[in-house]
């Protein structure tokens, strides 16, 4: 009998001992964090998607708590985030335009050429290494073999056609889709947005038209209807400056080849 | 358990490496205490295994604590792999090995340091061969854990080779 008390006592002290040591360690390694860090880490959506530009939702709630970013930093939450995070930050919400993507090239099946036909890897970053960079005459237009798609963590972004169009409703404007096109045609537009150049080609017009029925030839007769001067030809390609669009819509009305709006999918 | 677990990059394989060394020399060190101080002259040896598995499981709190204060990043990379070393047999083992052998305080730190130094080594070298593993053209029947098993079964043979020499 005195073996087992004795035996029980010696664990127990051993438990004992080491759970003050473990204790009073825990007190001495404690890491702070902050309440509000852990509160808007809460309010964010938990993707992970890095939409904001930090490695994940954790390191974006540091962020905002230790002041670097802003609180409508999540480009996924909007504004009913931004709003509660600024309540547990205590500041207002900055102006926080909803965004969207959008895919600058209308070039489907139809109205685009074809050099050749293309039966290899169906995946737009292999492109660069197929002669001609792809099947498609036009060498900035959208390939259609989706490797949006498959960046999209929304499901926001489909290919139509032959294109990819984005699902606005869907689409968070997280900008995976942005960083994954290896022609960079896909461009972060305010949802709002009425207008948008449907063409990324800096080819000459004459080559412009003998790839696609639909591409911006640089012809300048946009930026001359344009009042506010939002509307610009570089490289022989239209592009809107959104701070400056009015949302007029006479760029779209002059333009030639009606290139200028926003295709909803 | 830890093995297949964070040998996907070597920093983490290291990284891990450390903290077993770290677990398994103190360890040693504070069973062979323990069991030379107070469980043989109150001839409760057979309590060798239960207690032992208490200064482990402390340890490998405290060694999380460590982490988590000094070094973030590698707590992360470890993420629930660091409490599973309480489960690594070879802590347990080394520590029952000691006392079965008879070996005294400075033995027995040495067998833990020298087995958690080859604890280190194994999981780096495999995490060597699992980073060029990636690229290459591997069965699809083999792909993901089967393959990182039989690189363990290999990594294994390859090392009984030695069993004998030294």
């Amino acid at each position: 009998m005195t073996g087992i008390i004795i035996a029980a006592a010696v664990v127990g002290c051993v438990g004992l001992v080491l759970g003050l040591f473990l204790g009073f360690m825990g007190k001495k390694f404690a890491v702070e964090v902050d309440q509000k860090e852990i509160d808007i880490r809460a309010e964010l959506p938990g993707n992970n998607c890095g939409g904001c530009g930090y490695a994940g939702c954790d390191a974006l709630a540091k962020a905002i708590a230790a002041g670097e970013a802003e609180v409508g930093a999540c480009p996924v939450g909007g504004e009913p985030v931004a709003s509660k995070i600024a309540a547990i930050m205590g500041s207002e919400v900055g102006s926080s335009v909803k965004m969207t993507a959008f895919v600058k090239c209308a070039g489907d099946c139809e109205k685009a050429k074809d050099n050749y036909k293309y039966t290899g890897v169906e995946e737009c970053t292999v492109m660069p290494f197929v002669p001609n960079g792809g099947a498609k005459a036009c060498t900035y237009g959208c390939m259609g073999y989706g490797s949006c798609v498959k960046a999209c963590p929304f499901d926001a972004i489909h290919i139509v056609n032959g294109i990819a169009v984005v699902d606005r409703e869907k689409c968070k404007a997280c900008g995976k889709c942005v960083a994954t096109c290896p022609r960079h045609l896909i461009e972060l537009i305010p949802y709002d947005a009425k207008y948008a150049v449907n063409c990324a080609s800096k080819d000459k017009g004459k080559d412009v038209m003998a790839a696609c029925q639909t591409g911006c030839i640089g012809c300048m007769l946009c930026t001359k209807q344009c009042e506010a001067g939002a509307i610009t030809v570089e490289n022989n390609v239209a592009h809107i400056d959104y701070k400056k669009c009015t949302g007029c819509g006479k760029c779209a009305e002059k333009c030639p080849k009606k290139i200028i709006h926003v295709t909803h999918a | 358990m830890s093995i297949p677990g964070v040998s996907k990059k070597i920093n983490t394989a290291a990284g891990m490496g450390g903290a077993v060394i770290g677990v398994i020399t103190i360890s040693s060190l504070i069973c062979s205490l323990i069991y030379d101080f107070i469980l043989t002259p109150l001839d409760l040896t057979y309590l060798n295994t239960i207690v032992f598995i208490l200064v482990i499981a402390a340890l490998v709190q405290f060694v999380e604590m460590f982490l988590k204060k000094t070094s973030p990043a590698l707590y992360e990379a470890l993420g629930v792999y660091l409490p599973l070393i309480t489960t690594n047999c070879a802590v347990l083992g080394i520590a029952l090995t000691n006392v079965q052998n008879g070996y005294n305080l400075i033995e027995s730190v040495v067998a833990g340091f020298g087995t958690a130094v080859g604890f280190t080594i194994a999981i780096v070298i495999m995490a060597g061969i699992r980073e060029r593993i990636e690229f290459n053209d591997i069965p699809e029947n083999f792909r993901g854990m089967p393959i990182v098993l039989l690189t363990a079964g290999l990594m294994a043979i390859a090392f009984f080779g030695f069993s004998g020499i030294l």
